[in-house]
């Protein structure tokens, strides 16, 4: 009997004992490969902000593999010279925008989210529809146009060319109808019995329980109007109303070969989204995979 | 895409009555944007196309509406485009583009989706590296990708240093194709146009896309690998299947889906780059990272040829996106089918 059981049981552990050591090995190339992508993934910035402590002199010497991760002599120059190129004021452009994106896209959003979520009116389904199929649709596609209109109505280098027209946009709307579909309904029927209005539901049970929902939508709103080049590129050519995009990418012509200048404006650029992204980690990589465009 | 349709429910709700009129009230802020930016912005871009219009000659764009016929010269402008070189020009760069850092993408993503969805430590910390490129300002990034190509920059360096030569002219300022280059090796010569391949310059911008939007990828796979039962792998192990062929007979097939919004999402993106190839090359050398995308900019905003000439190139961008996505729908659709 043992040994009948013993004859049974050795392939069977010699499997198991391939398999394992197949698992470690596995186990040991997922981490290799993974670290690896993740520190080609982390160089880029790594050498921007190596590079922005440098001396000019220095960045313009010939590379050392020393000199990519660390500066002969740090030196913050660099941080004192963009401040002559006025970036606080393009930061305070950035921010301003950033800040009415938000609120702009968090009130269209809710209300027309709750709207498709929640009430049956004439052309809704047509009408969302139309609303999610220009997610596809690329900016470069009705620049044209948005920069007639914006011309006519005299907005053309001004806040308002970029701020209005982002005021609302597909995914926000799609993002807040799916989070509010997620809502049980008990409680608006209970204030319907109450004799209760639309408004006064939305206002009093639907706002005060909307809160992660628009947490993401506002991350989502914030990368993107800190991100965004074409447009501001086409509205503004006065360098008082530059976004730090703008103002970085316009350095960039007049002074070729400043580097450390550059990528001291690209390290300011970078800190803040990077500091939001630690923190909300989460939600921008579920508002990724909800939209998978990045905005 | 991940489109949830509205169905109208049937309801004895009391207040149907209100909705009928609130619903309109409450998506009139979204609506009004949306009205006058996004479908009004459309129609006018296929107006404008119709006509020969540029801001400075012809005064405010209201003009072409009250004095259309001063303006008006029909289908001109789209029969100029599809027989001038620039735009064939244009069309190979963005196709040349698309061809290569789509597949690229959706394959890295795919792998590092797989690698990243075993058991391993660290899982959120390699999540949140592989992302990181994705949610940084695009500008930023050409900028420090532009000082990684240069002459002196740390590309070059590692190339020199592992005894590779790197091309000449450097990178983004290197007009020639890369499969002409290989056939000039060979010895052949002349080849055809359509055959030269990306320029080395579109391919370094090319690289870059794929180094930033591979975490992308990865993270929508991520999620449709967390949505394969673990079930079906157990039971396939216990039929006694490899690893190998759980991959290629279970994931791949359970992840197609994926794979398509994937390939979808490349594609738009990949037609509509545009701000990395202002900030690194500006459509040159000899036009040779001109995509369609930029070649409305340029002839739109940059002394070209005015509105309704660079609103037609982006009504055809539109169509080529739009023909490339119910392309891409019949294809899985006929997967289903099998």
């Amino acid at each position: 009997m043992a040994v009948a059981t013993g004859e049974l049981a050795r392939p069977r552990t010699g499997a198991a004992a391939r398999k394992g050591r197949m698992d470690t090995a596995l186990q040991i190339l997922a981490y290799v490969v993974l670290t690896l992508v993740a520190l080609l993934m982390f160089f880029p910035f790594i050498f921007s902000v190596t590079t922005s402590l440098k001396t000019q002199a220095e960045a313009n010497r010939l590379l050392s593999l020393r000199g990519l991760f660390w500066p002969e002599q740090i030196t913050f120059d660099a941080y004192r010279k963009v401040f002559e190129a006025d970036i606080e004021r393009w930061f305070f452009n950035s921010a301003f925008v950033a800040a009415i994106w938000i609120i702009g896209r968090a009130f269209t959003a809710t209300t027309a989210g709750y709207a498709f979520a929640r009430m049956q009116f004439p052309g809704k389904n047509i009408l969302f529809l139309m609303v999610l199929s220009t997610m596809m649709i690329p900016g470069m596609v009705t620049i044209v146009p948005k920069f007639l209109i914006l011309n006519e109505l005299k907005l053309i280098n001004t806040y308002g060319a970029l701020t209005l027209p982002f005021l609302a946009d597909a995914f926000g709307i799609f993002l807040m109808k799916q989070f509010f579909e997620s809502i049980p309904t008990e409680l608006e029927e209970a204030a319907r019995v109450d004799g209760a209005s639309r408004y006064r539901m939305f206002g009093e049970i639907i706002l005060p329980n909307a809160m992660p929902g628009l947490i993401a939508l506002s991350i989502f709103s914030f990368q993107a109007s800190w991100n965004a080049f074409l447009e501001p590129l086409i509205f503004i050519s006065k360098p008082a109303l530059y976004t730090l995009p703008l103002g970085l990418a316009y350095f960039r012509q007049s002074n070729y070969t400043e580097w450390p200048t550059m990528m001291a404006i690209a390290v300011i650029t970078t800190v803040p989204i990077a500091i939001f992204y630690l923190i909300f980690q989460r939600w921008f990589v579920e508002g990724q995979v909800s939209s998978g465009i990045k905005g | 895409m991940a489109v949830a349709l509205a169905r109208p429910r049937p309801s004895r709700n009391p207040i149907v009555a209100e909705d009928r009129r609130a619903g309109w009230v409450f998506i009139l802020p979204a609506m009004a944007i949306f009205i006058v930016f996004v479908f009004g912005a459309i129609l006018f871009s296929f107006y404008v196309s119709l006509h020969n219009y540029s801001l400075l000659s012809r005064g405010g764009a209201w003009q072409i509406f009250v004095h259309p016929g001063r303006t008006w010269v029909g289908l001109d402008n789209y029969r100029d485009i599809l027989s001038s070189d620039d735009f064939w020009l244009a069309f190979r760069n963005t196709a040349w583009y698309a061809l290569g850092v789509v597949p690229a993408q959706t394959f890295f993503g795919l792998v590092l989706a797989v690698l990243a969805n075993r058991k391993i430590r660290g899982r959120t910390f390699f999540r949140t590296a592989f992302y990181f490129p994705a949610i940084s300002s695009s500008v930023v990034i050409s900028i420090i990708f532009l000082w990684m190509y240069s002459a002196r920059g740390p590309i070059n360096y590692v190339l020199r240093e592992l005894g590779f030569p790197t091309p000449r002219p450097v990178w983004l300022a290197n007009p020639n194709g890369i499969f002409a280059m290989l056939l000039h090796e060979l010895g052949i010569e002349h080849v055809s146009v359509w055959l030269e391949g990306p320029s080395v310059a579109l391919l370094s911008i090319m690289m870059l896309n794929v180094w930033t939007t591979t975490g992308t990828m990865m993270v929508i796979y991520l999620a449709g690998l967390q949505n394969i039962p673990g079930d079906v792998y157990e039971a396939a192990a216990i039929d006694g299947a490899t690893r190998f062929q759980m991959f290629r007979d279970i994931t791949i097939p359970m992840l197609r889906p994926v794979t398509a919004f994937v390939v979808t999402v490349g594609l738009i993106g990949t037609f509509q780059v545009f701000d990395q190839i202002w900030v690194m090359s500006e459509g040159g050398p000899a036009k040779k990272t001109t995509t369609i995308a930029y070649l409305v900019y340029v002839e739109g905003f940059r002394q070209g040829r005015g509105f309704g000439y660079a609103s037609a190139i982006a009504v055809i961008l539109f169509l080529i996106i739009l023909a490339l996505y119910f392309m891409q729908r019949r294809l899985t659709a006929q997967d289903y089918q099998m």
